[in-house]
């Protein structure tokens, strides 16, 4: 089976550095660069959308990425 | 979800400090709303005062920032002239327990058909920390830097025994059983109450380090010490001491205010 992909936006200019992404996804998808989260690497995510509930800022965003099947 | 679509975006950034529970409480409501399809137009959203009282500002529904205390007031009138509107409370723990407090219980005992979802960090956010009628006892906040001598109020049981419909507690860690208490609470017919405990990092989590000073070391805490209801009604209080019992409290149907002012009106006319 195919591993489903998402992509993994932080709105830099809502992040408030307050490192709950950071610290709750079990992916470790983010890293604080200087100020504000960012992300490593979004093939990484498994979907689960911890980040995108928990981030009381509303800066993150999780999209699946429609791929098609016969790849 | 594109929570945006229910944001007022020129409002944004929210003011709520970095790594508040309010915002998380916030999302919950709207992927609530989302999920139930509510027209924008239909919804009322009303506050008193306090961080939490600034969620109208930032949410595009009709709105109302009332007075300290006063928003189920306001939201009686309301929901009393325009029985279709889907009305929407939200609330702090002060706003709601103690200058709000007599508004809170008598519109549970009326049953009135609103929903109340209470941000409650146990602490006047807001204003500077001072200490609420849910600072647990002995927890420090800047009006009793020695520790709180009283004991806290259990809004969740206090809103229950006062006569609400429903009743469910939560934390704002656990957002997939917030976003079912919400909707659950926003389906109900009469006075429906999601308590949210929120975590307030620059009021409460400075003075009780046990918490952990940031937000996010305050939502591991409340992952570490929530208790589920039902596990609780086997322990002793000593086993539960500082532990967040969350769940549903009562889930009730019994006819709501409007159902008995429908009654009275056509007993006038006999
Ligand atoms: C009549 C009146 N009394 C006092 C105040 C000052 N005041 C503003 S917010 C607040 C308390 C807010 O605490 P809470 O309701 O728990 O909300 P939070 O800020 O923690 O979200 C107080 C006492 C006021 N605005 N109006
Ligand atoms: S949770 Fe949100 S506000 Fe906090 S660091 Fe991550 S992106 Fe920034
Ligand atoms: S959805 Fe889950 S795995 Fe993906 S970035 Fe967010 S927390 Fe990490
Ligand atoms: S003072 Fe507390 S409740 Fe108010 S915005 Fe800051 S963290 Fe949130």
């Amino acid at each position: 089976m195919k591993k489903k992909k998402f992509k993994v936006v932080v709105k830099q200019e809502w992040c408030k550095s307050c490192e709950i992404c950071v610290q709750i996804c079990p992916k470790k998808v983010f890293v604080m660069d200087h100020f504000y989260s960012s992300v490593r690497d979004s093939n990484d995510c498994i979907g689960c959308l911890q980040c995108e509930k928990l981030c009381p800022d509303f800066a993150i965003t999780v999209t699946p990425i429609e791929t098609n099947d016969n790849e | 979800m594109d929570y945006l679509q229910y944001l007022r975006k020129d409002k944004m950034p929210h003011i709520w400090c970095d790594g508040c529970g309010h915002g998380i409480i916030l999302k919950s409501i709207l992927r609530t709303i989302d999920t139930l399809g509510w027209e924008k137009d239909n919804i009322a959203l009303i506050s008193g005062i306090g961080c939490s009282g600034r969620t109208p500002g930032y949410v595009d529904f009709n709105t109302l920032h009332t007075t300290h205390g006063r928003a189920i007031a306001f939201a009686t009138g309301l929901k009393l002239a325009n029985p279709k509107l889907h009305v929407i409370v939200v609330t702090g723990d002060g706003d709601a327990t103690a200058i709000g407090g007599n508004h809170f219980i008598h519109a549970a005992r009326r049953n009135l058909d609103i929903n109340v979802i209470v941000f409650n960090n146990r602490i006047y956010g807001m204003t500077g920390g001072q200490c609420s009628p849910t600072t647990p006892t002995l927890k420090k906040s800047t009006t009793t830097p020695y520790g709180n001598p009283d004991s806290a109020f259990d809004i969740s049981r206090l809103a229950e025994a006062a006569g609400a419909s429903y009743v469910a507690r939560t934390t704002t860690f656990h957002v997939a059983k917030m976003d079912q208490y919400i909707k659950a609470c926003f389906l109900k017919k009469g006075f429906s109450v999601v308590e949210a405990y929120s975590n307030c990092p620059t009021s409460y989590g400075k003075m009780n380090k046990e918490t952990g000073r940031r937000g996010v070391d305050m939502l591991l805490y409340q992952k570490d010490n929530m208790v589920p209801i039902e596990k609780a009604k086997d322990m002793s209080d000593e086993e539960l001491q500082g532990k967040l019992v969350t769940g549903v409290f009562v889930d009730r149907n019994i006819p709501d205010y409007t159902e008995n002012y429908s009654i009275v009106k056509q007993n006038s006319k006999k």
